[in-house]
């Protein structure tokens, strides 16, 4: 094992392409702030700040998706993605940058009284609307700000706990007691983890930033869409990782074998956002219930109609056509397109779930939209690699290793 | 019903089960079949097996059940029989993709399993020649073919050498017949037949 590269160094190239995009980034935010963010149209102000929402919000579901990964696989007791856990675990470094960055972007918004997008905010229609009195006990700022606050600590904290005991893997060998109280531990951990995610990703954290801007409108698959959607570009992102460090020529302990298993996640997980796609749409399109189909208008039959159909056959059509065969889970090329075009399409599909409320009469998509993509794409790439220099990248002590180095899908 | 003549040695344990498929493969005999207690995991790549097709055929089964499925239900509420429901087009594709989705799942299972079936040789009143009945407890029973230079003692002696606990001669029905166990002389005996 002395053979095997497990000390990762940035090469110079990431830096130069990540620092370009923050770079490209950064300008874009600068002027969109310049020319949305400071603009006295109310439009252009909500589509600046809307746009910063949904890229923050869905960077950071993505990258705490990654850490989701490590607890359910280990609470699983699996082993398998032992050769690979730190780049799931680096791309968890980025939960508390990003909810950082969200954190200051959703309480801007719900303090500067945005009230374009959140609905909900403005105090005066809530006293005359009964239906956004019925929910001011969920939908109010102080809940708002105290429950968002909550949210990104605790992924951030149990997160950084369960990276934490990741370390003792490399240190000593452990014999068979002290390897059952490793895994032990690290199995409350990951219950701890596990439960929070349920109770925010699973469930209130995508209606109260996301669903919330159609206040009137409700649908409780909503989360779990969200939910669907995050972690299957957060198994895109680690299959992309892990195909770029086996590029490097490191990860020599993970094969095709592992791959294959990314792969399936990435299909299986593709087929259950379009479960979730197609039970929130159908209910609502055979109930055909003024108040529920006030969030498909726009969508299915307004301008969103092209992004809402090509959503569905990016992150569906294609992951089941092209994913299906073993063949082609097993092949890095085919993988590193794929895990592309997932993270893209639900990018996209982020982007029609907010603006697709905040701007129904026009679709908005333009270069705002991919200098703030760019920015978070590049802020992932050089924190993560950041991340993964700190750390070897096999915890070549820890008991399950083995399992993962003779897998055989 | 076409009798052939087989060598039968039983290993008693994986580890030893692998090396002696190697050898037997390398030696340039042929191995009939290796019938496990057990499915044991990476036998199929040590005999040589290829990759099955059952995912090819039961994805073609299952785009026969979305075919069906689509075209039945849009020929009937559109042509045959259109009825207003609710309101709804005649052509209304959301209600129908769970129906489509069932008749998917249903005829890719049934069609799989029904081809397993028949791969396997396995269905109601089928038999087939048992080389041994600790197969199915705890015996590794590898099966050889015999061909007309096989030199069944020096065979048996090699696969004894491979660490088999036990080794025998058959003559046996090679496929499968229909009715009953009686005109197998070999079941659940494992006395030595000479070929006739």
């Amino acid at each position: 094992m002395a053979s095997i590269k497990t000390q990762f160094e940035i090469p110079g190239k990431m830096k130069t392409w990540s620092y370009a995009l923050i770079g490209v980034g950064l300008v874009a935010l600068i002027a969109g702030l310049v020319i949305k963010g400071f603009s006295a149209d109310e439009h252009e102000q909500t589509q600046f700040w809307g746009t910063l929402m949904y890229n923050t919000i869905f960077w950071t579901l993505v990258c705490n998706a990654s850490m989701f990964f490590i607890c359910v696989t280990t609470m699983a007791m699996g082993g398998w993605q032992q050769s690979f856990r730190r780049i799931p675990e680096a791309i968890s470094t980025m939960v508390p940058i990003f909810g950082a960055i969200t954190f200051a972007v959703l309480i801007y918004v719900v303090l500067g009284h945005k009230h374009h997008i959140y609905h909900w905010l403005d105090s005066e229609a809530v006293a005359n609307d009964p239906i956004l009195k019925g929910k001011a006990g969920f939908l109010n700022p102080v809940f708002f700000i105290i429950w968002t606050t909550l949210t990104i600590g605790l992924w951030s904290l149990l997160g950084w706990r369960m990276r934490q005991l990741s370390s003792e893997a490399d240190e000593a060998p452990m014999d068979a007691e002290k390897g059952a109280s490793f895994i032990w531990r690290n199995t409350i951990r990951a219950a701890l983890f596990v439960v929070w995610f349920a109770l925010t990703v699973g469930s209130t954290v995508p209606w109260l930033w996301m669903m919330s801007i159609d206040a009137h409108w409700y649908s409780t698959m909503y989360s779990w869409y969200t939910f669907a959607s995050s972690f299957v570009s957060g198994m895109s992102l680690v299959a992309l990782w892990v195909i770029y460090l086996k590029n490097k020529g490191y990860l020599e302990l993970t094969s095709q074998e592992h791959l294959h298993d990314i792969g399936k996640f990435m299909f299986a997980f593709s087929i259950f956002w379009t479960y979730l796609w197609f039970s929130q749409y159908m209910l609502i399109w055979y109930a055909n219930i003024p108040e529920e189909t006030v969030y498909f208008k726009h969508r299915v039959q307004g301008p969103y109609k092209g992004i809402f159909f090509l959503n569905l056959i990016i992150n569906f059509l294609c992951p089941l056509l092209i994913l299906m065969k073993r063949s082609a889970k097993r092949n890095y090329t085919l993988i590193t397109f794929m895990a592309v075009l997932i993270i893209f399409g639900h990018w996209i599909d982020f982007y029609q779930m907010v603006m697709g409320s905040l701007s129904k009469e026009h679709v908005t998509l333009g270069w705002f939209d991919f200098g703030i993509l760019s920015l978070f794409v590049g802020m992932m790439i050089l924190g993560v690699g950041k991340a993964l220099t700190k750390k070897p990248l096999v915890p070549k002590y820890h008991p399950f290793l083995k399992e993962s180095v003779i897998h055989q899908v | 019903m076409a009798k052939k003549k087989f060598v039968v040695g039983c290993f008693d344990d994986e580890a030893v089960l692998f090396p002696a498929v190697k050898k037997v493969r390398t030696s340039g005999y042929k191995i009939h079949d290796v019938y496990t207690p057990f499915a044991v995991h990476g036998l199929d790549h040590a005999l040589g097996l290829r990759e099955t097709s059952l995912h090819t055929a039961g994805f073609i089964y299952g785009i026969t059940g979305t075919t069906t499925a689509l075209s039945c239900i849009s020929w009937i509420f559109t042509l045959d029989w259109p009825l207003n429901i609710g309101g709804k087009p005649h052509f209304a594709l959301p209600a129908w993709v769970p129906i489509i989705f069932e008749l998917t799942v249903l005829f890719a299972a049934v069609g799989m399993v029904l081809t397993f079936c028949y791969l396997c040789q396995l269905a109601p009143f089928v038999k087939k020649h048992h080389f041994h009945p600790r197969a199915t407890d705890d015996l590794f029973v590898m099966v050889i073919e015999c061909t007309d230079k096989t030199n069944v003692e020096d065979l048996k002696a090699f696969l004894s050498s491979n660490g088999a606990v036990e080794t025998d001669v058959q003559v046996a029905e090679e496929g499968w017949w229909l009715g009953r166990y009686d005109k197998d002389e070999m079941m659940f005996e494992n006395k030595e037949i000479v070929a006739a």
